[in-house]
């Protein structure tokens, strides 16, 4: 048995090397692709402002997941209750995604302004959707045999939705959820870039105008291991409430 | 507070004063397509009814009929003390129907759960030392046998303590020698409750049916009752129930093809 940290360290050496080969040998242009020790340093020099930034991004991608995973569920939840009112939301929903969240950028940084505030609206509404959508989807597919089964023991309509249907669609859920964390950090990171003053996207443009590659890669290695962290983390949580699920840890144990 | 509700609690040696099930002139239509028409059925208070027939000629409608989860097209489903069904029916699914989240005891006791009333986990204890499961009580479905979480199911239908109950195909997914383990625990459990189970296999019929009642044609009709000597549940191996099975056995065949 392979332990579980050996696999991600050796993608990772392996993607470094060969990055490092590809400079060294393809006589690349610094300006291009800087080789990985020009990164690190500039990892280290720019670390004050880094640290700074991953905080405003941290900020803002939990606060994005919090706030959308939270009314997406409210969501899913209200569509389930009734049926009346899914016909209603259904479509908005839809809506929401026709419009893409790149468009929306700007006029949201007019809104809600330069700050926090834009960005994580900004997040929210791209995490929203696919925490909605498969929850929705996992409430309203509850085996039809589970449902006969608490309809002959007299069960109440709520009753069935607190015990059967959403315990059920709790792995619907949890796919949904961690989609969503795998792409939260586009939305935080698209709001920095139309307009902000912090944040790992700011430092990326501000780094890309003055040519300063080496500190673009250092940004983007910065928040591609934020991002690993974070999904980890909502993974070990969901993992535990699915202790049940086949293909969640548990069940076969 | 809601002990008062709670039905009575029949016991395996005092007899009891069980309702029966009444079927009256009961037709099940889609459209234009008639599934059944003008079945008519009575299960005696404690009888133990097999129903047999081929699968899609419409006895799993009929078992949602009876349990109230489909709506008939013509016809009455009334219990004989005159009482109102609904509220008394324990209803064994295809499946184990086991919920995968709860252990196996919250499984055993999910009726009170679903309706919000206090559970016992002493009498759930008691049921499945009678399944032979009482070491079991912590563990989840998915750690359980196909015939372990057959029994956890059966201990859940009889903590629900309702003179009816009502079995779709119940041990259809056990390889057959589990499915006989499963098949005396039932009849052996089972015996002191109005019993209708449908099934589409004449031994498990004549092995724990009392009366047997054959289900065929299109639109299907019931044939006449047929009823099986000796107490169940009987040896695979008995005389009149091999003489049976085989009669069984010719009926579906006619009247599958027909």
């Amino acid at each position: 048995m392979i332990p579980t940290l050996v696999r991600p360290v050796v993608t990772f050496v392996v993607l470094i090397g060969a990055w490092w080969a590809v400079t060294r040998l393809g006589s690349i242009p610094f300006y291009l692709l800087p080789q990985p020790p020009a990164v690190l340093h500039a990892l280290w020099q720019q670390r004050m402002l880094l640290a700074s930034a991953t905080f405003t991004t941290f900020s803002e991608m939990a606060l994005g997941l919090a706030i959308g995973t939270l009314l997406g569920s409210l969501c899913a939840l209200a569509m389930a209750f009734s049926p009346r009112l899914q016909r209603w939301i259904m479509p908005l929903l839809l809506l929401s995604q026709a419009i893409p969240a790149f468009a929306m950028a700007p006029l949201l940084v007019l809104w809600f302004g330069f700050g926090m505030m834009s960005k994580v609206v900004m997040a929210t509404i791209v995490i929203f959707f696919p925490v909605a959508a498969a929850f929705s989807d996992g409430l309203r597919h509850t085996d039809p045999g589970w449902l006969d089964l608490a309809h002959t023991m007299g069960a109440k309509q709520g009753a069935i939705l607190r015990h059967v249907r959403l315990p059920a669609a709790m792995p619907a859920f949890g796919s949904g959820l961690r989609v969503a964390t795998a792409i939260a950090p586009i939305g935080a990171i698209v709001g920095e870039w139309v307009g902000a003053s912090a944040g790992l996207g700011y430092v990326m443009l501000n780094a890309n105008a003055r040519i300063q590659t080496d500190v673009m890669f250092a940004a983007l290695f910065v928040l591609a291991v934020m991002t690993v962290l974070i999904w980890t983390v909502v993974d070990r949580v969901l993992r535990r409430i699915l202790y049940w699920a086949p293909g969640n840890g548990g069940a076969a144990r | 507070m809601t002990d008062n509700d709670a039905p009575p609690r029949p016991s395996t040696h005092q007899p009891v004063d069980l309702p029966g099930l009444r079927i009256s002139g009961l037709g099940l239509q889609y459209g234009t397509r008639a599934i059944f028409t003008d079945l008519d059925l009575t299960v005696q208070g404690g009888e133990f009814v097999v129903l047999l027939g081929t699968s899609g000629v419409g006895k799993s409608s009929l078992l949602k009929i009876v349990a109230g989860l489909t709506r008939a097209s013509a016809g009455t489903v009334t219990a004989t003390d005159g009482l109102p069904l609904a509220g008394r029916i324990a209803y064994m699914g295809q499946q184990d129907l086991l919920y995968p989240w709860l252990t196996v005891i919250e499984n055993v006791m999910l009726g009170a759960r679903l309706r919000g009333e206090r559970q016992e986990p002493d009498r759930a204890r008691h049921l499945l030392e009678r399944v032979s499961l009482q070491d079991r009580a912590k563990a989840l479905p998915s750690e359980l046998s196909g015939g372990m979480r057959q029994r956890v199911a059966i201990a859940r239908t009889l903590y629900e303590s309702h003179p009816f109950v009502l079995m779709d195909e119940p041990f259809s997914a056990l390889d057959t020698f589990t499915r006989a383990q499963v098949q005396d625990l039932t009849a052996e459990l089972l015996q002191d409750h109005t019993v209708l189970l449908i099934t589409h296999d004449p031994l498990e019929a004549c092995r724990i049916g009392r009366r047997l009642v054959v289900l065929t044609g299109h639109p299907a009709r019931l044939g006449p009752p047929i009823e099986v000597p000796g107490p169940t549940p009987r040896a695979p191996d008995d005389e009149a129930l091999l003489h049976i099975q085989g009669h069984l056995m010719r009926i579906l065949m006619e009247g599958h093809g027909a």
